[in-house]
């Protein structure tokens, strides 16, 4: 039997406020646990909570990105349920008036095609602390540095229908909110974190079937590769004429396994209600103008100016506009010299083949943009060959040097590119050689004279002790040989 | 020195007549030797109170002084006061030191008051007759004489009954659904529930969110406009809490009441009111037309919804509210628990006392998938209802008047089998705090030698027109002076 496949996404963004949605409390990662958990954070007694407007500025600044209308009047609502990391006893959420309504993004797919995902509402809601398992004796830790950390939750429609899909949406997603700087994106940490609900039908069935929710999948790889799993486990069940229970699930991406977490009969009963502590927010025309104005460049935005000012194709423009940190680098890169095309491919090169052996991000890399560019540069007006740019890209990596000419000169990589004494080299080469020369010029297939002209090129560059410039050499061989 | 007035104790110790640390000595000694009577105070704290009252004499004696400066007084112990154990009536909380001031403890301290101690309570305020408490039951000093004990009202029965036998001038206290007025009413002293929003609710423990208000205990009217000029106020750590200005509450204590216009509402001088109670009140209202008020009935036609409408909101959030109190962070937690569920169930079921965990049930109960719509969403249409109400009646009267509880204190043990018989104590009280506006309970006479209350209910922010009535009345009257025998 054939089936489609129905992917809708869950997403919480952690929010890069400096303070907490509620309280003072700092919201950096990595302190020392609970050193960023004060009394309202703790939930001690009689403390009460005071929303941060920064939180309220990046939900609105993430709802004009993805074309979605801004509720003006903001309701909280509690979530109760019992957990040691939930100091309250309840989750501080939106449920009936989510700040973010309706929206949509737009994706592009491999086959060049464009799809329009459609983005249910967007949430504003408090992160939990972090439950710790290990290193307790049978015990558990509770840190509740996180506890407090603003969140959006983004729900789709289940607009998906395969992996690549859910996956180009989530990178889109990113991509948004990393631009925005209303997340810094950083999945290794828990900044993003995806939730897939998933379920089959028959092809072309009008009928959504029983669906299941993947949680808490923190990386594009472990996402796509749980979705081929829970897709395949489905079918499984299907085809041996199973039905699906729906239930929660957590995938263990290091074993691609998954296991049931609980079923919706064990779902707990929220008892959502309005909090009492908390007024609803109102919010104006001016706040989100306000943050309307301060909406930096997106990511569909620059991929058109990419194409428009860099001269860039759609794939190019596509790949360097998508993070804004390497849309930064490729800018910084672009502005040295005037190939922007060049640039694009040493970044899409050694420099990010470089990146991935050693798992570093652009963020992280020891080349600057302006580097890069410099290296570009010289390679452009032939100062240098494209092995010796492979030298100075290596120099600048090791911190050898910083100065991409003072490498080129330290090193002796410099072209030699007087066409005088190049042509000089070139006659005397011939004349070295008189039986190559005459076989060269002897051929009439244009594709061997080709071949045969690499023959010369050795002698010549050892002529020119390495610092010949390879293509004024050809050029003068091919003028000097009689075509 | 023990039967004199917040307003009279400032002024002697601006005058040097007395030092703090006499004055607090006097109280300490006092609260020594009497309140094995009442039980009024959970936690005294001597030492604190005699060092703080040394710095107020040296504040005094440097001419930095507040009106409060060396004033001993206490606070319910729902107010968290840094560094001293604070309870909220319960075994939960029963060694529970918070590293915190709530915003009022704070506000108390800059001001320079000394405070003795934490009084008595019903478990998280939850109680109208202070019977609830983890700490004993509190006697109202009313009533001792004949033998029986009698209850203060709850669920600030300790500040009220302290108040009450002059163990302190002043207390503070919290009002939910009467918590203030009550008491206040069954002990013979003034008390004040200012508008919702007026005085701030962090570092107070909650019960009920939306309805919690703190305010004001003492004798005097006098004494209670002092109390809220230190309480009342924007607080950004309460988003509920008003920004809108304070007034000197005692600025206009003096005014002349010629013109109020007092309302009367029907609905609450119905036969649930015993024909005593009645003619103590209508006798209070006719004070008032001898100062020139003139007097009306009005109708507050939702009133009889109150009490239905209350005990579905507020145990619903106190259900939540009360969700923090697991045994994992602190407070109470059981012995040995073998797993996470253990440790919640048993910390929880061992922490609280029935009437605690019979209003979690009600309220987890109406907040439940499938029952929401028919009592909590109900019940804020309810709310909104009487809202209007009281908006309608400001629109015809300035203030309303009524008695504030249908009957005198009662006998201990007399209720405590009904909770239901219980609630009833608040259905004068209660429609007040859904409207969130202002009330205040004033001595007005007795019956059977019980002290009654007249309750003076006001607009919005109208606290400084309710002190104003209450002082008058007491400049004509010496109700609030009768001392319990």
């Amino acid at each position: 039997m054939q089936w489609d496949i129905v992917i809708g996404l869950e997403i919480h963004v952690q929010l890069a406020t400096k303070t907490k949605i509620f309280s003072g409390s700092s919201t950096a990662y990595g302190a020392e646990p609970n050193t960023q958990a004060n009394a309202v954070d703790l939930a001690m007694p009689g403390t009460l909570p005071v929303p941060n407007e920064q939180a309220f500025r990046y939900a609105v600044m993430f709802g004009l990105a993805v074309n979605a209308e801004i509720e003006r009047r903001s309701v909280f609502e509690r979530k109760n349920y019992f957990y040691p990391d939930l100091p309250k006893g309840y989750q501080t959420t939106q449920l009936e008036r989510p700040i973010v309504g309706p929206g949509y993004v737009d994706i592009d797919l491999p086959n060049g095609e464009t799809k329009r995902v459609r983005i249910h509402h967007a949430h504003l809601e408090e992160d939990a602390g972090k439950s710790l398992h290990e290193d307790f004796h049978g015990m558990t830790g509770v840190d509740l540095n996180r506890a407090g950390t603003p969140l959006i939750e983004v729900v789709t429609e289940p607009d998906m229908n395969n992996a690549e899909e859910a996956v180009a949406f989530a990178k889109k997603l990113h991509s948004i909110v990393t631009s925005l700087g209303i997340c810094d994106g950083d999945m290794s940490q828990g900044s993003m974190r995806f939730d897939v609900n998933i379920s089959l039908k028959p092809k072309g069935s009008d009928t959504l079937g029983t669906r299941t929710e993947t949680k808490n999948l923190n990386s594009f790889r472990f996402m796509e590769q749980a979705i081929a799993h829970e897709v395949e486990r489905q079918m499984d069940v299907l085809e041996d004429g199973g039905s699906i229970v729906q239930e929660t699930r957590l995938y263990n991406g290091d074993r691609d396994e998954s296991r049931s977490m609980r079923t919706k009969e064990e779902a707990n009963d929220y008892r959502y209600f309005p909090c009492p502590d908390l007024l609803p927010v109102e919010i104006d025309d001016s706040f989100i103008e306000e943050a309307r104005n301060s909406l930096p460049e997106l990511p569909d935005a620059r991929k058109a100016r990419f194409m428009e000012q860099y001269g860039l194709n759609d794939y190019d423009a596509g790949l360097l506009s998508g993070d804004s940190k390497l849309a930064t680098f490729f800018e910084e890169a672009a502005s040295q010299g005037k190939d922007a095309k060049l640039v694009a491919n040493w970044i899409q090169g050694d420099f990010s083949a470089r990146l991935n052996a050693e798992e570093k991000s652009v963020a992280d890399s020891p080349i600057s943009g302006a580097q890069l560019g410099d290296l570009v540069v010289r390679i452009a007006d032939n100062t240098i060959s494209s092995a010796g740019a492979k030298k100075v890209f290596e120099a600048l990596w090791s911190g050898e040097n910083d100065s991409v000419d003072a490498i080129i000169d330290a090193k002796g990589l410099k072209q030699v590119s007087d066409t005088g004494a190049l042509e000089a080299m070139v006659d005397e080469v011939l004349a070295g050689m008189p039986d190559q020369v005459a076989q060269y010029q002897n051929e009439e297939d244009p594709k061997k004279r080709k071949k045969m002209l690499g023959g010369f090129m050795g002698p010549l560059m050892k002529a020119s002790k390495g610092q010949g410039n390879p293509k004024l050499f050809n050029e003068i061989l091919v003028r000097k040989l009689g075509g | 020195m023990h039967n004199k007035s917040v307003a009279e104790l400032s002024r002697e110790l601006e005058s040097g007549q007395v030092s703090s640390v006499e004055l607090t000595q006097e109280f300490l000694d006092r609260i020594k030797r009497e309140d094995s009577k009442y039980n009024s105070f959970i936690t005294v704290t001597e030492e604190q109170a005699l060092a703080d009252a040394r710095v107020a004499d040296e504040q005094r004696a440097a001419g930095n002084a507040t009106p409060w400066t060396g004033v001993p007084f206490a606070h319910k112990d729902i107010f968290c006061t840094n560094g001293v154990r604070t309870t909220c009536g319960s075994k939960m909380l029963e060694n529970f030191v918070p590293p915190y001031d709530a915003t009022v403890t704070a506000n108390f301290r800059q001001a320079g008051a000394v405070c003795l101690g934490k009084t008595n309570m019903d478990e998280f305020a939850m109680g109208s007759s202070n019977e609830n408490s983890f700490f004993g039951a509190v006697t109202n000093p009313w009533g001792l004489n004949e033998g029986n004990k009698r209850v203060p009202g709850g669920s600030s029965g300790g500040s009220a009954a302290a108040v009450a036998a002059r163990l302190v001038p002043a207390a503070t206290a919290t009002d939910t659904g009467g918590s203030i007025r009550q008491p206040a009413a069954l002990c013979g002293v003034t008390g004040l529930k200012p508008t919702y929003g007026r005085v701030s609710r962090y570092g107070m423990i909650a019960f009920a969110s939306s309805l919690d208000q703190g305010g004001t205990i003492a004798r005097s009217a006098e004494d209670n406009a002092l109390m809220l000029n230190v309480m009342a106020g924007f607080d950004p750590k309460d988003s509920t809490s008003i920004d809108r200005e304070v007034p000197d509450y005692t600025a206009t204590l003096n005014e002349p009441l010629k013109g109020l216009k007092i309302g009367l509402p029907k609905e609450y001088f119905s036969d649930q009111l015993s024909p005593a109670m009645e003619q103590q009140v209508r006798n209070a209202v006719a004070e008032y037309e001898k100062l020139g008020a003139t007097v009306k009935e009005v109708s507050l036609p939702n009133a009889k919804l109150a009490i239905a409408a209350y005990y579905v909101i507020a145990p619903a959030e106190a259900s939540a509210n009360l969700s923090r109190f697991d045994g994992v962070r602190y407070g109470y937690r059981c012995e040995d628990p073998k797993d996470l569920m253990d440790l919640y169930t048993r910390s929880r079921a061992e922490g609280f006392g029935a009437e605690v965990k019979r209003r979690i049930l009600v309220g987890t109960y109406a907040l439940s998938a499938g029952y929401f719509d028919a009592y909590y969403l109900k019940a804020q249409k309810v709310r909104r209802l009487i809202q209007q109400d009281f908006i309608n009646a400001f629109k015809e009267v300035d203030v309303l008047m009524s008695p504030t509880t249908p009957s005198p204190a009662f006998i201990q043990g007399e209720k405590t089998s009904d909770p239901v018989t219980m609630y009833l104590e608040d259905v004068f009280t209660i429609a007040i705090n859904l409207a969130g506006v202002p009330a205040m309970s004033v001595p007005a006479g007795f019956v059977d030698g019980l002290p009654v209350g007249l309750q003076i209910i006001g607009d919005y922010f109208s606290e400084a027109r309710l002190l104003n009535a209450a002082h008058q009345f007491q400049q004509v009257t010496d109700w609030h002076q009768r001392e319990p025998q």
